[in-house]
C-alpha cells in the first residue's frame, strides 16, 4: 500500500517537473502561450519552447532517470551504496568515447552511439582489472574504475587541446563536461531515446537477479543466479543508460548515487521497485535541477552539474549520518 | 539412494591446494556432519559439492550428472547452501529474503506463482518467522537472521541442504531446536543433509555421520560412535578433551580446567 502510494507520488512529482520545465524558463512567457507553442504556434514563443525548453527537459528526463538506475543497479551487484556509474569508471570511458567523436566531425546522432560503446570498453576494463590475479571485489572494482578514470581524463584533455574541430569551442566543451543537458538536435535525442528504452527495459528484466546478490555473489550462484552472465549483463545496461546520460549532459554528479539510497527508505531494496522508482525520481530530479540551473543566474546559465552537486552532497550526507544513526 | 556425490577431488586456490582426493556421498535421508581443525578443508569441500569450485581432480555427481555440466539454475532447483555470511547492507523485509530462495524457480522476468508464494509462507511458518516476515533483516539479531536464511534456503524446495556453520550465531537453545528441525527434515521428507559444524557434541547428537577432515583429507567417516573416539578426537583435536560415552553416542568435553 505504501509502496504504491509511494509510485504514484513519484509519477505525479515527475509530470509536475515536467510541466515546470516547460512553463518556467528565463525568458517568461504566459502558460496559454506555452500550451500554444506545444500545439505548434509558428512565433518566437513557439521556437523556444518546441526547440529549447522541450528538447531540454526530455533530455533531463533521460539523463537523470539513467544515472539513477545504473546507480542502483551497480549498488545491487556491488552490494555497495558508494557505486555509481562515476567510481566504476563507466562514465570517464562514455566522456572520452564522446570528446573522440566530436572531435573526428560526426554527427550528432552518432555522439551517443559512441559514449555507449566508451561506456562499455571502460567498464570491460575495469572488471578485468578487478579480476587480475583474484576475485572481483567491491575494493579493486572501486580501485580500477579510480585509475581508468584518471587515465581517459589524461587522454581526453589532450584530444581537447589537440583537436582543431574542439578548440573553437573549447568553452562549450567544457561546460558539457561540467554537467550540462546540451540537446543538440532531435536526431541526437531520439537515439539516445532509444538507448535508454533498451537499457531501462534491461535494468527492469535484471532486477530479480540483482536481488539475489543481497549475501554476495557466491550465494547468488547458489540461488539459481549465473553470476558471469549476470555482470556481463548489468554492467552492458548501465554502460547503455550512462552512455546515453553522458552523451546528453556530460557528468552530473550524485543522481546515480543518493536518488537510489534516498529511495530503499520509501520503497526497500527490492530491485523490482527499487529500478523503475529510481528511473522516475531520477528523472524528476534533474528535470528540476535543470530548471535551477536555467533560471537561477538567468540570463546567465549554471552546468546543471553544480546544481546537483549543490544539493546532492549535503543530502547524501545527511543520508549517511541517519542511516549510521539507526544502526547504532 | 546417493544423490550427492565426490570421488576423488583434489581443489584449491591459485598455487595452493586444499583438498586432496576426498570421497564422500550424501544420500537422502542422510545427515552428514563434516568437522575438522581450522583449515582442514571443511568450507572448501562444501563449496567443490556445491558446484561453487571447480575439482582440480577428480568429480562431483548430482545423482549421475557431472556438477560442472550444469546450469546454476538447475542445481538450485536441487541444491540449497545456507551460507556463514549473513551480512545485508540493504534494508531488505525478511520475507523477501526468503523469497530469493525461489529464484532459480520464477519467470524469465522475475514473475513469482502462487506455488512460489506458497513456499514462502511455508518457509517462514518451519521457522517460526511470522512476527519478524516485514522486519528489516539488517535489523535483526545474528540468530534471527540465520533463520531467516535457513528459511531462504529450505523455500529453494531442494532436495539437497549443505550449511556452512548453521549454529554459529544462535543460542544453545536455537542451536538444538535448528538441528532438530533439520533432522526431521531429512526423516519426513527425505533431504539429504551435510552440515559443516565446530561443535563435536552438536555433530554427535544430530549426525547419522561424521566426516572428521584433516589437511585437506577426510580421515574417517562414519556413525558418531565410530569417528569421534578418544583416539581420534586427540590425534586430530589434541590431547585437552575427553570423550564420554552418553546415551549410546559419544560427548567431547574439555579434560581439565582451562585457567591456570
Amino acid at each position: 500500500m505504501r509502496v504504491a502510494t509511494t509510485f504514484v507520488a513519484l509519477a505525479v512529482v515527475l509530470v509536475l517537473s515536467i510541466a515546470a520545465g516547460i512553463l518556467v524558463g528565463s525568458v517568461p512567457i504566459a502558460p496559454g502561450d506555452v500550451l500554444g507553442a506545444l500545439l505548434g504556434s509558428p512565433d518566437v514563443n513557439g521556437t523556444i519552447v518546441r526547440d529549447l525548453r522541450l528538447p531540454r527537459v526530455l533530455g533531463s528526463v533521460l539523463v537523470g532517470g539513467s544515472l539513477a538506475t545504473s546507480g542502483a543497479l551497480l549498488q545491487g551487484l556491488l552490494r555497495n551504496p558508494l557505486a555509481d556509474p562515476f567510481v566504476t569508471g563507466t562514465s570517464a570511458g562514455a566522456t572520452l568515447a564522446a570528446i573522440v567523436a566530436i572531435a573526428l566531425g560526426l554527427s550528432a546522432p552518432l555522439v551517443p552511439l559512441a559514449a555507449f560503446v566508451g561506456a562499455l570498453v571502460a567498464v570491460g576494463l575495469v572488471w578485468r582489472l578487478a579480476r587480475l590475479g583474484g576475485p572481483t571485489t567491491v575494493l579493486t572494482v572501486l580501485l580500477a574504475g579510480i585509475v581508468l578514470t584518471a587515465f581517459a581524463g589524461a587522454v581526453a584533455t589532450f584530444v581537447l587541446v589537440a583537436s582543431d574541430r574542439l578548440a573553437v569551442h573549447l568553452r562549450s566543451v567544457l561546460g558539457w563536461l561540467q554537467g550540462g543537458v546540451s540537446v543538440i538536435d532531435s536526431g541526437e535525442l531520439a537515439v539516445a531515446a532509444a538507448i535508454v528504452t533498451i537499457g531501462l527495459a534491461g535494468a527492469v528484466a535484471l532486477a530479480h537477479r540483482v536481488d539475489a546478490y543481497a549475501f554476495g555473489e557466491e550465494t547468488a550462484a547458489t540461488l539459481g543466479v549465473d553470476p558471469d552472465r549476470t555482470t556481463r549483463a548489468v554492467l552492458g545496461a548501465t554502460a547503455l543508460l550512462s552512455g546515453a546520460a553522458v552523451a546528453l549532459a556530460g557528468l552530473v554528479g550524485f543522481v546515480g548515487l543518493v536518488v537510489p539510497h534516498a529511495l530503499r527508505f520509501a520503497v526497500g531494496a527490492t530491485h523490482r521497485r527499487l529500478v523503475p522508482a529510481s528511473f522516475l525520481a531520477g528523472a524528476a530530479a534533474l528535470v528540476l535541477a535543470d530548471l535551477g540551473a536555467r533560471t537561477l543566474l538567468a540570463p546567465g546559465e549554471l552546468p546543471v552539474g553544480a546544481i546537483t552537486g549543490l544539493v546532492g552532497a549535503p543530502f547524501f550526507l545527511a543520508l549517511l549520518v541517519r542511516s549510521r544513526r539507526v544502526v547504532v | 539412494m546417493t544423490v550427492l556425490e565426490a570421488r576423488a577431488v583434489s581443489a584449491g586456490y591459485g598455487a595452493g591446494t586444499v583438498l586432496r582426493d576426498c570421497t564422500l556421498s550424501l544420500a537422502s535421508g542422510d545427515v552428514l556432519a563434516v568437522v575438522g581443525p581450522n583449515g582442514a578443508g571443511k568450507s572448501t569441500l562444501l563449496r567443490v559439492l556445491a558446484g561453487l569450485l571447480r575439482p582440480r581432480a577428480g568429480s562431483v555427481s548430482l545423482d549421475a550428472a557431472d556438477i560442472v555440466s550444469l546450469s546454476r539454475a538447475a542445481i538450485a532447483r536441487r541444491i540449497a547452501v545456507v551460507p556463514q555470511i549473513l551480512d545485508t547492507l540493504f534494508p531488505f523485509t525478511v520475507r523477501e529474503i526468503v523469497g530469493l530462495g525461489r529464484t532459480a524457480r520464477l519467470g524469465r522476468f522475475g514473475g513469482a506463482s502462487a506455488g512460489d508464494a506458497a513456499a514462502v509462507d511455508r518457509a517462514i511458518a518451519e521457522l517460526e518467522l511470522g512476527p519478524l516476515a516485514s522486519r528489516r533483516i539488517d535489523r535483526l539479531s545474528g540468530g534471527e537472521r540465520q533463520r531467516a536464511v535457513l528459511a531462504m534456503a529450505l523455500a529453494q524446495e531442494a532436495d539437497v541442504l549443505l550449511l556452512d556453520e548453521p549454529t554459529v550465531h544462535l543460542d544453545p537453545g536455537h542451536q538444538i531446536a535448528t538441528l532438530a528441525h533439520l533432522s526431521r527434515l531429512a526423516r519426513t521428507r527425505g533431504l539429504a543433509i551435510l552440515a559443516v559444524l565446530h561443535d563435536l557434541n552438536l555433530a554427535s547428537a544430530v549426525a547419522s555421520r561424521v566426516v572428521v577432515m584433516d589437511q585437506g583429507r577426510i580421515v574417517r567417516d562414519a556413525p558418531p560412535g565410530e569417528t569421534l573416539t578418544s583416539e581420534l578426537v586427540a590425534a586430530i583435536f589434541g590431547s585437552g578433551l575427553e570423550v564420554v560415552a552418553r546415551n549410546g553416542s559419544p560427548r567431547v568435553f574439555p579434560a581439565d580446567r582451562i585457567r591456570s
